[in-house]
């Protein structure tokens, strides 16, 4: 019975640092319907940036996050412009393989500058028992953080004006252009929260497992499951989403053997498209 | 349908690449032009799915996979012929590119892409786990199966011979299926697929025809392929990035050409091949294929073909 309390309570955190992971790609495709399929590059670089600064800075990890987050946002805005700007226009195809050229240059260069090798964060935070299993502070604490960012960046959009903005233009580009709204700025600024949430929840990860520079693929994967489950362009469904994969992960791994786990992931997720695109919260 | 003269030109020159490293005996030729070949047919085949009907496939490379992996057991286990077994492969994964595509065909675009990219990724974990494919290890030949080809040496040369024919089969059906009425039915559909189904065009079965025979010639391609290097795994059978450089030739070449498939293929090996001799540089080769991608998209979006043709007119007959 502990052994499925513990899963659960494993699950639901865990769940919450990839609902943040998700949370990116949605809000940008929510926002300019595109697919990022840069996600997983801007993820591992999260991740790498967390390692670095705490291996070259001594900062904590949970103090890189506000570097971080600020990093993510302007390394968004300048992908915008570089990879986005000219082809917004154009069909789904061409930004898909635009921020898939941008995907490859970001891990081709940290192939090059940091290998394949795994390395991972140790946070040295321990953990307390419960019954027979034990679960991290190290977790507790991913889980609150990823809390805290949605419950923020629900208050962003609805309660500010940049937020609003945002979300005027992600329903009629056209008319908010009309209403004075510098559709083009906005855009920009979700494309870079969008990757701040991507780069934060790839720290957040690192916090907890070890990678490589290629992990984040692992992890874009895994946002586009949630996503789809929670349908594409809402942000409680990705919360929701990220519940349920953690959720599955954890318990589902209980009885079958976690190699299965992918499979199981990714059947769930063409399923889901056939039957009902819009997500299991989602209109039709 | 009028005739342009791509074949005229085409055909020959791929007919002397071939035949060269036979002449001369030049094994490591061989090898290259083997790649150069591979992925000739990689990307002529996703072309014909991506480039003339407009849908993305993102994880093609999942039909590769799939005949390889049929053939290869058949091979393995059954000890039946080479080319028998590569012809059921290419079967069976047309097969099953026909009944996934009754149901993936009717996402549109970008989810159409993620499906794919989704397919490839459940095929491969379920590969991973199961025990008669060798599971994440995969299978290996023993020697003496290729005893029967004359030894080891002669089956390397046979898998040339095999990947040359295969790839002119190749050429030639992609460019009498853009010629034909399917094809015109196919470009349409690119076009605009409600109109098209509105004027008359069978848009469902269309598609589901032109995925299954793009999935056709990458099955038998990654038999020969397995065939050759006489071992099988599923993270190389179905590896995402060769799935994106496909991708990346086709819009090298320009998207719904023949010869621009054809050409993306022999530029993007070149280039790589370049760039994995170069010292410092040879791990760059990803953000190198990332940049080119990117321009490409960016500013010529019809590729080295579409450039050609936009500014010589005189052109569009050729490169087809």
């Amino acid at each position: 019975m502990l052994v499925w309390v513990n899963a659960i309570i494993n699950g639901v955190l865990i769940g919450l640092a990839y609902a943040i992971a998700a949370l990116g790609l949605n809000l940008i495709w929510g926002v300019m319907k595109v697919i990022n399929l840069s996600h997983g590059a801007f993820i591992a670089l999260g991740m790498f940036a967390a390692y670095l600064s705490v291996k070259l800075l001594g900062l904590s990890v949970y103090t890189a996050l506000v570097p971080i987050f600020v990093g993510g946002l302007a390394v968004g805005v300048v992908a915008f412009f570089v990879s986005l700007y000219r082809v917004l226009n154009e069909k789904e195809l061409t930004t898909l393989l635009s921020t898939y050229a941008l995907s490859l240059i970001i891990i081709g260069l940290g192939t090059f500058f940091f290998t394949t090798n795994p390395r991972a964060i140790d946070t040295h935070l321990g953990s307390f028992t419960l019954g027979y299993s034990s679960i991290s502070y190290a977790r507790i604490i991913v889980g609150l953080i990823s809390l805290l960012l949605a419950v923020a960046l629900y208050l962003f959009l609805f309660k500010t004006s940049l937020g609003k903005a945002i979300r005027a233009v992600s329903q009629n580009p056209t008319a908010s252009k009309l209403y004075g709204i510098n559709t083009t700025l906005v855009l920009s600024i979700s494309f870079g929260i969008g990757v701040a949430f991507a780069a934060v929840s790839g720290a957040l990860i690192a916090s907890l497992f070890p990678f490589t520079i290629l992990s984040g693929s692992v992890y874009e994967l895994k946002s586009f499951v949630i996503c789809v489950l929670g349908g594409l362009g809402s942000p409680a469904g990705a919360i929701l989403g990220g519940l349920i994969l953690g959720l599955l992960e954890n318990i589902l791994t209980l009885k079958i053997p976690v190699d299965y786990m992918p499979f199981i992931e990714f059947t769930i997720l063409v399923i889901i498209l056939l039957i009902k695109p819009s997500g299991l919260w989602g209109r039709r | 349908m009028q005739k342009g003269y791509t074949l005229y030109w085409l055909l020959p020159a791929l007919i002397v690449l071939i035949v060269y490293p036979i002449l001369t005996n030049n094994v490591m030729l061989r090898e290259t032009i083997f790649l150069i070949l591979l992925s000739i047919t990689l990307s002529i085949s996703l072309n014909i799915i991506m480039g003339y009907t407009g849908y993305v496939s993102f994880g093609h490379i999942v039909y590769y996979g799939i005949g390889a992996y049929a053939s290869f057991y058949l091979i393995y286990a059954y000890k039946l012929s080479l080319i028998f077994s590569i012809l059921i492969g290419g079967v069976f994964a047309s097969l099953v590119a026909f009944i996934l595509g009754q149901a993936v065909l009717s996402l549109r675009g970008a989810i159409f892409a993620i499906a794919t990219i989704g397919i490839n990724e459940a095929i491969k974990s379920l590969i991973n786990n199961i025990p008669f494919l060798g599971g994440a290890m995969g299978l290996y030949f023993d020697f003496s199966i290729y005893d029967k080809y004359g030894g080891a040496i002669k089956a390397i040369w046979l898998s040339y011979y095999l990947m040359g024919i295969l790839t002119i089969v190749c050429v030639i059906s992609a460019y009498y299926i853009k010629k034909s009425k399917f094809g015109l039915g196919l470009f349409s559909i690119r076009e605009d697929q409600d109109a098209s189904s509105v004027l008359g065009i069978k848009t469902k079965s269309y598609k589901s025809m032109a995925y299954a025979i793009s999935a056709f010639f990458p099955a038998i391609a990654g038999g020969i392929f397995a065939f050759k290097s006489g071992n099988i795994e599923p993270s190389g059978a179905f590896n995402l990035v060769k799935s994106i450089e496909m991708i990346v030739m086709v819009m090298l070449g320009g998207y719904g050409s023949v010869a621009g498939s054809a050409l993306g293929a022999l530029i993007y090996e070149k280039i790589k091949g370049i760039l994995l001799v170069l010292p410092y540089i040879k791990d760059l080769h990803l953000a190198v294929s990332g940049l080119i991608l990117l321009i490409i998209v960016q500013f010529a979006p019809g590729g080295i073909v579409g450039f050609l043709t936009k500014y010589f007119k005189n052109l569009r007959k050729v490169l087809e």
